[in-house]
């Protein structure tokens, strides 16, 4: 990649409506060739902060760098958005309107229609390609929004809630299409509400809430990083014992089955030990916090 | 992707869109039809020479003078066959022309020996003619920069209240697509009044008025670039209405001032074209330019240089406004919610890259 780094970089960015301040020294990484989840509550300022990426709303402070270099309406030209709110034209048919949208980023009239037509095909809509938008479902309509941000083989994708509407088999579909950008070296970043979703699909996270970044970086790390080790325990009897050992804070019992906690420093073979010379052990594992978890303690 | 491919796409968009719309089809059908109508019914309709009933004797001269006689026996027969209304006039003893309730002109005439008439300007418009031009002119004016802009308006608010306006914004320039609409609004309302003037055309040869078309060549010459200017001038106040509000069902509240700048001057227009002083000012005035001035020149009250210096004006004035218009629509484009004040749109306009 030479001295370039391929990184959408947001770099303190501010911004404010009236006398609110919406985001606070906003800065994380959309590294390429990653699926980037971004998410945080209602307010929290991802809608914000991705207009601001797009150029559709201008930041008070702070810059945004692709490859190292600021953003203009070139490098944009480039870029694949779908903003929160939905929108196309109602009575354009599909077709027509995702190849107006490819020219508009400057394709070629021939070149909008050969990628119109593979990608309406790829999302399954090749059949009602040339239907009106407004006689579609609103899932299709959805399928719709994601041809309109991809026609232009974009070099970045900023998704705002891509998934919200779709129902499962279509969340698969775009979740394929998706990746296929993101192996192609395109950095994606996608904002979503939909915690279980973003855990399936993102390599990186990015945590925000009131305006400013809690956290940012891979899964795993984050995961290391924002939770304390917890494990599960299921025994022949009863487990009630652990309660009294060190160390040990209960988050659950069920009878022979327990989930805890460990304090810092406090040692989990310890815990297996105690529990093998009471009896037989039918099971001892560490359970990774969910998604839920790690955002419910980090946007605290 | 640079503004002027950009503003070209924009436009096409625009206009493949409204060739479309059943709506404009049918209004633009209806145009050609009431020009036609307007232009070809009334030679036919004016019913050709009066039917006369005269006794033989009496037939001779009216024949010459292309009347239809209808011959009686008497003039006690030729009196009743214009009160049962199957002549329009009698000519019975005396000479004397019989009629119902108007003077038949052409029996008159037929009868009557005039003193030459030399017209020391012959190209002077008949007054119901320098009437009803302008006003035709007029008309047209008033209703295709109110039907256009109300279309740019509309365009407009769709791409805001469906979004998608995001995306065009983040792809090209916002005066791409604001120059865009107006290129395409311009397009179809001279396309449609070229269509209507063809028609007109047409039916004047039709209903065999041609001599009207070399009198009214020079207004409708002026007319054109008047027509332009003035309607880019009130397109830039409709596009600037529709960029401040979200929803379609809204534009009633910003449209009113829009409108008023319309219908006012119209309205002037027709009502004070009899008084000279009034009509100079209105022809200068860049709202009521476009229909006075060339209401004052086809009337030939017109100095050379009027139309110039009134095109001049005008020129300015569509440039203000235009100018006015695009900073309000940056302003207040991607505001998408509730309505946006003026103050707003012209102070926080977004920088955009």
């Amino acid at each position: 990649m030479g001295s370039v780094t391929t990184v959408l970089r947001l770099d303190g960015v501010d911004r404010s409506f009236g006398d609110r301040q919406v985001l606070k020294n906003v800065s994380f990484d959309v590294v390429a060739g990653r699926m980037t989840g971004f998410v945080g509550g209602n307010g929290a300022g991802k809608t914000t902060t991705m207009r601001i990426v797009l150029g559709v709303l201008a930041a008070d402070a702070g810059r945004v760098t692709w490859r190292d270099a600021p953003l203009t309406r070139q490098v944009r030209g480039r870029f694949g958005y779908m903003p929160e709110e939905r929108g196309l034209y109602p009575k354009m048919s599909v077709r027509e309107q995702v190849v107006y949208l490819g020219r508009l980023h400057g394709l070629t009239a021939e070149a909008a229609r050969r990628s119109t037509d593979a990608l309406l095909e790829r999302i399954g809509l090749g059949e009602r390609g040339d239907d009106l938008l407004e006689t579609l479902s609103l899932g299709n309509q959805q399928r719709a929004q994601i041809a309109a941000a991809l026609v232009h083989d974009p070099e970045v994708l900023v998704l705002d809630e891509p998934f919200s509407g779709l129902d499962p088999m279509a969340v698969d579909t775009i979740v394929a299409v998706l990746r296929e950008r993101a192996a192609a070296g395109a950095p994606v970043l996608f904002s979503s509400h939909q915690l279980d979703v973003v855990e399936r699909l993102c390599d990186d996270l990015v945590i925000i809430a009131g305006g400013s970044i809690r956290a940012a970086g891979s899964r795993e790390r984050l995961r290391a990083a924002y939770t304390t080790p917890r494990y599960e325990l299921v025994v022949e009897t009863d487990a009630g014992w652990l309660r009294d050992q060190p160390g040990v804070t209960l988050v659950d019992l069920d009878g022979a089955r327990a989930v805890f906690d460990l304090a810092p420093g406090a040692d989990e073979q310890v815990v297996l030990r105690t529990a093998l010379d009471r009896g037989p052990v039918r099971a001892f594992r560490p359970i990774a916090p969910s998604l839920a978890e790690i955002f419910r303690e980090v946007a605290k | 992707m640079n503004t002027i491919q950009a503003t070209r796409l924009v436009a096409a968009r625009e206009i493949r869109v409204k060739l479309r719309d059943r709506t404009f089809l049918i209004s633009t059908v209806v145009f050609l039809l009431v020009a036609a109508a307007a232009t070809i019914l009334p030679p036919l309709l004016s019913g050709g020479p009066s039917t006369v009933a005269a006794t033989e004797a009496a037939a001779g001269p009216l024949r010459e003078a292309g009347l239809q006689v209808r011959v009686v026996p008497d003039d006690a027969a030729a009196e009743q066959a214009v009160r049962d209304g199957d002549a329009d006039a009698a000519v019975v003893a005396g000479p004397l022309v019989l009629a119902m309730d108007d003077a038949p002109g052409d029996v008159v005439n037929a009868l009557s020996t005039r003193p030459p008439v030399e017209l020391l300007n012959p190209d002077a418009v008949d007054p119901v003619l320098a009437f009803l031009v302008p006003f035709a002119f007029a008309f047209i004016f008033f209703i295709t920069s109110q039907t256009f802009g109300v279309q740019i308006a509309q365009s407009i608010i769709e791409e805001k209240q469906t979004r998608i306006v995001e995306i065009l914004v983040a792809a090209v320039p916002v005066r791409a697509l604001l120059a865009g609409k107006m290129l395409a609004g311009t397009i179809l309302a001279l396309g449609q009044i070229a269509l209507v003037a063809l028609v007109a055309v047409a039916g004047m040869a039709f209903g065999g008025s041609s001599g009207l078309l070399s009198l009214l060549g020079p207004a409708i010459g002026w007319f054109i670039p008047f027509f332009l200017l003035g309607f880019l001038l009130i397109a830039a106040m409709w596009a600037a209405a529709g960029a401040l509000v979200n929803r379609l069902e809204d534009i009633g509240g910003v449209s009113t001032p829009v409108q008023l700048a319309v219908m006012l001057p119209f309205f002037a227009v027709i009502f004070l074209n009899d008084n000279a002083t009034a009509m100079r000012v209105l022809s200068y005035l860049p709202f009521s330019s476009p229909t006075a001035m060339p209401l004052r020149l086809f009337g030939g009250d017109a100095a050379g240089w009027e139309p110039v210096a009134s095109l001049a004006l005008l020129l300015v004035a569509a440039v203000g406004f235009l100018l006015a218009g695009a900073r309000v629509y940056e302003g207040s484009l991607l505001r998408t919610n509730g309505r946006t004040s003026v103050r707003t749109a012209w102070r926080e306009r977004e920088t955009l890259g």
